[in-house]
């Protein structure tokens, strides 16, 4: 049997008294499709933290492709294919988008530590680079610095950067946040040409989107799984309502 | 690519980006404002030596705080153990110049080295209470070795020979110069060379996004210690050259008030653009002759004024107005 891509065991983190992950027991298969769902402050972003060690986790157990990886740091992680995004974006604001992009592509060949050879002159890295900006519909804007162009498409851009480290485990967290709706379009058609082979976990509100996107959705409260399932029957547990969906309504 | 996109496109993303590190003309500027120094001035070599010499200094730092972020007040102790290593050296006849650079390079290099290796753990104001604490260390221990440095008699008794065996240290200061000249060129060759490449892109990367770094998988602190270690080696190649024109080393190489001197010469020009230093240390050093002349107590407040309208009014430095106006009228 083939271990899962991603696994956690009684993955928990703690601040003090405070418990904010309490023995997560999470697998995202490979090719998953994959969202995690929750309440404002469940601590779905701590949970993408602690799986990509930005932050260090309390007791339990992160597996990448069924090795344990908790006591590697970040960038450990990233060579053995883990890649994420992020909900605040976090990009070279002064370097132009092809720029950023290859800043990944350098550093997932392993490059990025080379002294004395232009980085003009690895042209397979910048090709490589364009490419992944066409498939993302930013070719048009690669010379331009990132802080100028529009928030929707730099949200692209971290999409961008984290495909450039061609990983085996993609975790998007909320990559249409601050997005308006009518340009979100633009990011689904992205992650629907995402490789059958990736596993993509994403977080994210607009559940329009989860819906859309994922095959199993995980249900987090409070730090705790609450359930996990396929989408109908997420939509048909009532406690999911209770907690998530029926919240909403309030809002 | 087709040969049709090459033709619509003015220059090709992938082009733009794979020429980016070829050189350009205005790039030979300084070094025929050097030559024609050399030939218009000869009355004034001394005063461009010590130029030369804080140009290299501060490509140092630019290298460290330009491109790498790490904003340090302490760099003049790589500058001064670069000049005491040399000084140090001659004073006890190793008088040949060019081995005793590579001498000042390596204890420079290595003391940046172990040095990085500790502070560059911590960031922030941490980290710049941290670089002026090692300096003042340093600055007090070469006070106290007084048997070793000369204490504040400063470091006497060095002895350089010809250079390449051949070029006496003439009085006027024209081999000094042209030394100085010659290895200014090499060092901004090897710096230009490292911030084009994959290493120096990556040290940009960590000044705009340290998080993002981390998340690509690059390893940020050993990349940060390597270019501290090296601004580090070229400051000593700095340090070592002032002790070897001026055959004297004195105290104030390893003082705040030359890491403050520097910086002060990194920001006018402009930092992280390879050339600030070309541009920030001559008006510096003018400014300083001048205004020192005109107004020999106060001179200081003057420099300190030119600082704060800089920072208020051109971030980038000098040779950040210059693109700015460039941007307005391409």
């Amino acid at each position: 049997m083939t271990s899962p891509a991603l696994e956690t065991r009684r993955l928990s983190k703690s601040f003090g008294a405070l418990v904010v992950t309490n023995e997560v027991d999470f697998k995202l298969e490979r090719g998953a499709r994959h969202a995690l769902i929750g309440p404002n402050g469940a601590g779905k972003t701590t949970f993408i933290n602690l799986i990509t060690g930005r932050i260090p986790h309390s007791a339990g157990c992160v597996l990448l492709d069924g090795e344990d990886v908790s006591a590697l740091p970040q960038e450990a992680r990233v060579k053995r294919g883990l890649g994420r995004t992020f909900q605040i974006n976090t990009l070279f604001p002064d370097l132009s988008v092809l720029e950023n992009v290859v800043m990944a592509v350098s550093e997932r060949q392993g490059r990025g530590g080379d002294l004395f050879r232009p980085a003009g002159s690895r042209r397979d890295i910048i090709d490589e680079a364009y490419d992944l900006l066409e498939r993302l519909r930013l070719a048009d804007d690669a010379l331009r610095p990132v802080r100028t162009i529009a928030y929707g498409r730099q949200r692209l851009v971290e999409i961008a950067i984290a495909l450039g480290l061609k990983p085996k485990v993609l975790l998007l967290d909320e990559p249409a946040a601050g997005v308006p709706s009518a340009e979100t379009a633009l990011i689904l058609d992205v992650m629907a040409e995402l490789p059958a082979e990736m596993a993509v976990l994403i977080i994210e509100h607009d559940m329009d989107l989860v819906f859309r996107f994922a095959r199993r959705i995980t249900v987090l409260v409070q730090g705790a799984v609450l359930t996990e399932g396929s989408p109908a029957e997420i939509l048909a547990d009532p406690r999911v309502r209770e907690v998530y969906l029926g919240e909403r309504r309030h809002d | 690519m087709t040969k049709l996109d090459r033709r619509t496109a003015a220059v090709h993303p992938v082009d733009h980006i794979a020429h980016s590190h070829r050189l350009r003309w205005p790039e030979a500027l300084p070094w025929l404002l050097i030559a024609a120094t050399y030939l218009l001035f000869p009355s004034y070599l001394a005063l461009g030596s010590q130029v030369l010499i804080m140009v290299l200094f501060a490509l140092s730092l630019d290298l460290v705080l330009g491109y790498a972020g790490i904003v340090t007040l302490g760099h003049a102790a790589f500058f001064g153990l670069g000049a005491y290593t040399a000084g140090l050296l001659a004073a006890h006849g190793w008088s040949e110049p060019i081995s005793a650079l590579f001498a000042a390079a390596v204890v420079a290099g290595a003391f940046g080295a172990a040095s990085g290796a500790i502070i560059l753990r911590t960031s922030g104001l941490t980290l710049l209470m941290l670089t002026l604490a090692v300096v003042s260390l340093l600055a007090e221990a070469a006070n106290k070795a007084d048997s070793i440095t000369g204490g504040a008699d400063g470091l006497q008794g060095i002895v350089i020979n010809p250079l390449l065996g051949r070029f006496d240290f003439d009085l006027y200061g024209r081999t000094a110069y042209l030394y100085c000249a010659a290895v200014l060129l090499v060092m901004w060759y090897v710096v230009r060379r490292l911030v084009h490449s994959p290493f120096g892109r990556s040290l940009t990367g960590i000044r705009e996004n340290r998080l993002r770094m981390h998340a690509i998988g690059a390893p940020v602190r050993r990349r940060l210690v390597t270019a501290y270690a090296i601004g580090a080696a070229v400051a000593g190649v700095a340090g070592a050259l002032q002790a070897q024109t001026t055959q004297f080393v004195a105290l104030n190489v390893i003082s705040f008030h030359l890491s403050a001197a520097v910086l002060i010469i990194l920001i006018f020009g402009g930092a992280g653009r390879l050339y600030g230093a070309f541009v920030g240390a001559p008006i510096y050093m003018v400014a300083q002759d001048m205004l020192s002349r005109l107004d020999p107590v106060y001179w200081f407040f003057w420099v300190g004024l030119l600082l704060v309208l800089v920072v208020l009014f051109a971030r980038g430095g000098i040779l950040g107005c210059v693109d700015g106006v460039r941007r307005r009228w391409p």
